[in-house]
């Protein structure tokens, strides 16, 4: 069942294209001082496969030492670093800035006929902020490294002997550039359109990358801002959340979580925007229903603002606050909701191709819906007071941080694979280690839920016996799931040699992104380019899914 | 079925009156999430089977979605979220809603250990005695950092924030032993800092806090198992250097005989004291402690405002080991602190 | 953002021609556009920093209204009012100068620029004497807090805010300076007309909001 109608010249092989953005200018210098969005896009997935491979090996760690209750194999503060370098390098080094910065830097201006984004001198700047400020966060990390979790409360942060500070003010950095990032879309996004492609004529993936935006340039700020007031009370006593100074310790969570719930849309809306696109390849059949789709994501970012006090339902807040906190995170879960049902309602009457990518489209809809769920119980507050801090917390999140998101990551570095390289990587492979992937994801995970039902808290390097079983189990998934990572890496790496040459659309799919070369060249367009068609739109005659778009 | 239901999701067993709703919810809650996903994933599989690529020039319908389908995606997951949000709230009410009759008991997280109070009894650390079917209050404080009470058994949970009082309550259901665990990251051994409950008949409860009453505090508990509960450090003996360092001991005196400046300390810790302005109250750890934070909002009956505010020159761990070497200062004792609690 | 001012000619009505426009961009206008939208946005991220301060500030003074009051009743009226009236005029002549590069009047904007960089740089040190004042006094921040004349609590929680808000705006002030400086060099050599003035624009709305933050600063710390 294989995927790839390629699009062929007279003679009926796929051609590489003979000059792209890949060759134009080869040395270091071309690469580290470029403009042009799509190796900026190159630039950054270099620095967040590193990332995750970087948290990746902390993750492997504490599962390790979490194989007996006792200690295993490092000592507590060890331990209690592994876990805050595992959530501050997975955060803010690649789950925020993965999709943005790799899929949206390469494809929004495409997707929307431009030939670069709104202001390419700010995008290269952004890429070097974040280069900086994870520098200066795992430099601080490494030298006495910081131990109070990624979520640094007060006052254990601000009184800890580990030196916070430089890794605080890394967490400021990176923040900066994911506003760069936001801004820079939000404006390309307004004014360079292409003529023909109306609000309503963008690409789903576009909303979505719109919507996440619109987050990161709202709620970044604060959480830099936070992470500064702690590193200066931390460094010089000032004494804002420290209640001994008359300071405030659940303002500080309320400054704290106000970023860092929005932040969690900012991870999961490009995904959700990933998934929209290819899907409807896959299925080479037009989106369910695309207003719907579009609005939602707004909906989510909207709403998705005013829901942070679900995290301080045990703090000893008021019932009206815990009432209105808990109602409106209901609501966030109706707009996914939506979403989901638009996907499955894609595949009804679909030509569904059974690819990695859409193994991996099938286990983000499952993982969304559950991990998802699992976070409308959280929000239910009754039930929350028993699952707060537990692991219970840990597996929503990782379900929907891994299990949505990575999985949609996954499925773009597929399904874009031979837009950017112009190579096909090996099916048979990826179909394995899709299996693996989802397999080992879930025996990692899913005894986490039972372990929080249970009882046992997180960030916990010793635990009472009882939770051994449950403890072993997960880590035996894990390792499953290293597994699967550390197959792809070496399959997408041999094929970005080695892969079969492309072409310009091998899986057929009416996305805009498809109409250019593969790999496109530096300019994207020769001349401005006329939509004719609507995003994801398929029910045409079947000569057209030989020759889509205009004139290539 | 509900018991089966219990062991099968791993929840710990139901010994409180709290725990039954909330396991009920959470079954209903975790089926249907249960159910949805298993659904959608078994429909995209289904519709993969059904709609399977057949051939390269294949095409596709347009389909969009109807009013009727767009007001069911919409409504249908939205009851359902309501519906569970409103029945947990409810429940939410009921847990911060302590009856007015409940028996009270102090808490304080520290650094790494739970130490309990009776209001008019004993104090002990790690171990929690309290009756059966009878409401227990929790006022919970932290004496440094954020902690978090979380009785698995009891479904209940509370942070211990420092500089405040939070509280919730319980009524046991179940004689028998049940652990306490910190849930709030609070350094290198958050994850030993435990703590018991231990839940006696009503009647052996009434009878065994008579029994401490008659004693002396802090005595060895022979019912609960220690080797749960870890304990650092002597506050005590830090407590009498902070006295001397702040100057402290230039007012308050601690030899038992009255000064003209302040309070002795002496016999003060739980003692009624009455104020200038008329009110009577208990010099527990809140009062000992806002003495040092805002010392002219409460002044004992026949001394003057003279205090200095020690807010910002006294850290929390500071304050806490004070609190602990003026509780260790009674006139039965015979030496003057110096091996302090343990 | 643009080539360098070298590779422009000068037209003859005394400014340079425009730089070429970007390639990926279709019309000056639009381009002027998304230089404004960009810019807008940015601010609207520097709001949100400051907002976070401003919630601390309300949060501590519900706390402890007293010595909010007496704290700020110790701050210099006077000093605090000539700041003000420093920013609103330098803002005024800013904006002056977004008008007369505009129009192509260089050499006007260019003083224009300067003034509202020496009265930035006014301000600073207004704040210099402030700052001193309160190192001298004991005024200062959580640990460090030794003002006997505060006498009720919430003292350093006060100069915890002041100092943290205060010291993040003097900081966009330098900043602002800078911006302003680097445009007035370009006004000097003469870049800017009705073709393109976009820098003098966004400078100029950066040095506004710098403004606006302390129109806000200043009544909640030195009025109430």
């Amino acid at each position: 069942m294989s995927a790839s109608v390629t699009s062929a010249t007279a003679a009926g092989a796929a051609v590489f294209p003979e000059k792209s953005y890949l060759d134009d200018g080869t040395t270091v210098r071309s690469w580290l001082l470029t403009h042009d969005h799509k190796r900026i896009a190159i630039l950054y997935l270099v620095s967040v496969l590193i990332a995750l491979f970087l948290g990746g090996i902390f993750a492997m760690v504490i599962r390790l030492e979490l194989l007996t209750p006792g200690p295993t194999i490092i000592e507590a503060l060890t331990y209690n670093r592994m876990f805050t370098l595992h959530g501050l390098v997975m955060i803010f080094m690649f789950m925020i800035p993965a999709i943005p910065g790799v899929f949206g830097n390469f494809f929004l201006p495409i997707m929307l006929g431009a030939k670069d984004v709104a202001f390419p001198k700010w995008n290269l700047t952004s890429w070097y902020v974040y280069l900086a400020g994870s520098s200066l966060m795992l430099w601080g990390l490494i030298t006495g490294g910081a131990d109070t979790g990624w979520t640094f409360y007060a006052p254990y942060s601000t009184t800890t002997s580990t030196n916070i500070a430089p890794v605080l003010i890394g967490v400021f950095v990176i923040g900066f550039s994911s506003i760069l990032t936001g801004l820079n879309f939000i404006v390309t996004i307004h004014t360079l359109r292409a003529p023909g492609v109306t609000w309503f004529k963008m690409p789903l993936f576009v909303w979505a990358i719109y919507a996440t935006s619109i987050i990161q340039v709202l709620a970044t700020p604060v959480i830099g801002l936070t992470a500064l007031l702690v590193a200066a009370e931390h460094t010089f006593g000032f004494g804002f959340f420290d209640p001994a100074r008359g300071g405030d310790p659940i303002l500080f969570q309320h400054l704290f979580w106000f970023y860092s719930h929005p932040a969690v849309y900012i991870m999961v809306l490009p995904a959700m925007g990933v998934i929209s696109e290819a899907i409807c390849a896959y299925a080479r059949k037009n989106i369910f229903g695309y207003k719907m789709i579009a609005m939602s994501s707004l909906g989510i970012a909207f709403v998705g603002f005013f829901a942070w006090g679900h995290h301080l339902f045990t703090s000893g807040q008021s019932a009206f606050d815990a009432g209105a906190f808990g109602a409106i995170s209901m609501l966030v879960g109706v707009f996914t909701a939506i979403k989901v049902f638009n996907w499955v309602g894609t595949l009804y009457k679909g030509s569904i191709a059974f690819t990695a990518p859409f193994a991996y489209i099938c286990g983000f809809l499952f993982f969304l819906v559950f991990g998802g769920m699992t976070g409308v119980a959280l929000a239910t507050v009754s039930l929350d007071v028993h699952w707060q801090d537990t692991y219970f917390v840990v597996a929503h999140f990782h379900f929907i941080m891994v299990g949505a998101v990575i999985m949609a990551f996954l499925t773009a570095l597929h399904y874009w694979f031979p837009k950017m390289f112009g190579r096909k990587y090996p099916e048979n492979w990826a179909l394995l280690a899709a299996g693996l992937i989802v397999l080992g994801f879930n025996a990692t995970f899913i005894p986490q839920f039972l372990l929080g039902n249970a009882g046992m808290p997180r960030r916990y390097y010793e635990y009472p016996e009882r939770f051994t079983a449950l403890n072993v189990a997960s880590t035996a998934g894990a390792s499953l799931l290293a597994f699967g990572f550390v197959i792809i890496a070496i399959y997408l790496a041999i094929a970005l040699r080695y892969g079969e040459v492309a072409g310009r659309n091998p899986w057929g799919s009416r996305g805009y992104e498809w109409d250019v070369p593969s790999p496109p060249p530096t300019e994207n367009f020769d001349k401005v380019p006329v939509f004719t068609r609507g995003p994801h739109e398929y029910s045409d005659i079947p000569e057209e899914l030989a020759k889509v778009g205009h004139g290539s | 079925m509900n018991e089966l239901l219990r062991r099968m999701l791993f929840l710990p067993e139901q010994a409180s009156t709290f725990a039954q709703d909330v396991d009920h919810l959470h079954y209903f809650v975790i089926i249907v999430t249960m159910v949805s996903s298993a659904a959608v994933g078994l429909v995209a599989l289904g519709f993969f089977w059904k709609y399977r690529r057949r051939s390269e020039d294949q095409t596709t319908p347009f389909v969009a979605p109807t009013a009727i389908f767009e007001v069911l995606a919409v409504s249908v997951p939205l009851a359902f979220f309501l519906a569970w949000f409103a029945i947990g709230f409810r429940d939410f009410v009921k847990l911060s809603s302590p009856p007015p009759d409940a028996m009270d008991v102090y808490v304080m997280g520290k650094q790494w250990m739970w130490k309990f109070a009776y209001p008019d009894g004993p104090s002990s650390v790690g171990v929690l005695h309290v009756p059966a079917n009878r409401p227990v209050r929790l006022l919970i404080t932290s004496r440094d950092v954020i902690h978090s009470v979380f009785i698995p058994a009891f479904r209940v949970k509370m942070d211990a924030q420092p500089g405040r009082y939070t509280e919730t309550w319980f009524t046991a259901t179940k004689p028998g032993r049940y652990q306490i665990l910190c849930t709030e990251y609070c350094g290198a051994q958050h994850s030993k800092m435990w703590g018991e409950v231990v839940v006696m008949a009503p009647e052996a409860f009434d009878e065994w806090i008579k029994e401490q009453q008659r004693g002396l505090v802090a005595r060895a508990d022979v019912l609960a198992d220690e080797s749960q509960v870890s304990i650092q450090g002597s506050l005590a003996q830090w407590g009498k250097q902070v006295a001397v360092a702040q100057g402290c001991l230039r007012c308050h005196n601690v030899s038992g005989t009255e000064s003209a400046t302040g309070p002795s300390w002496v016999d003060l810790y739980q003692q009624p004291t009455r104020l200038a302005d008329g009110r009577e109250i208990i010099a527990d750890e809140a009062y000992l402690t806002e003495s040092m934070m805002e010392p002219n909002v409460k002044i004992v009956a026949g001394y003057q405002p003279l205090m200095p505010n020690y807010q910002g020159k006294i850290s929390g761990p500071e304050a806490a080991a004070l609190v602990e070497y003026i509780k260790s200062l009674r006139s039965d004792r015979t030496q003057q602190a110096t091996g302090g609690e343990e | 953002m643009e080539a360098s001012a070298t590779a422009r000619k000068m037209t003859p009505q005394g400014w340079l021609e425009p730089p070429p426009l970007p390639h990926h961009y279709d019309t000056p206008e639009n381009h002027q556009a998304a230089l404004r939208f960009g810019m807008w946005l940015f601010l609207g991220t520097e709001v949100l920093l400051f907002a976070g301060i401003f919630t601390g500030y309300f949060t501590f003074r519900s706390y402890f209204p007293e010595a909010f009051d007496q704290a700020s009743r110790h701050l210099s009226l006077f000093l605090g009012t000539l700041n003000t009236f420093l920013l609103l005029t330098s803002s005024l002549t800013v904006a002056l100068a977004h008008y007369n590069a505009e129009h192509g009047k260089n050499r006007n904007a260019f003083w224009l620029l300067m003034a509202s960089v020496l009265m930035g740089g006014g301000f600073l040190c207004i704040k210099a004497i402030e700052y001193h004042e309160k190192f001298v006094e004991g005024a200062l921040p959580g640990k460090f807090f030794r003002f006997a004349e505060i006498t009720h609590p919430g003292g350093p929680v006060f100069y915890v805010v002041y100092f943290f808000a205060t010291g993040l705006h003097a900081l966009h002030v330098v900043v602002g300076m800078s911006l302003l400086i680097w445009v007035a060099v370009r006004c000097w050599r003469k870049e800017f007309s009705a073709a393109y003035y976009s820098p003098v624009e966004n400078a100029g709305l950066y040095w506004h909001l710098v403004d606006l933050v302390w129109i806000f600063l200043y009544p909640l710390l030195y009025l109430v």
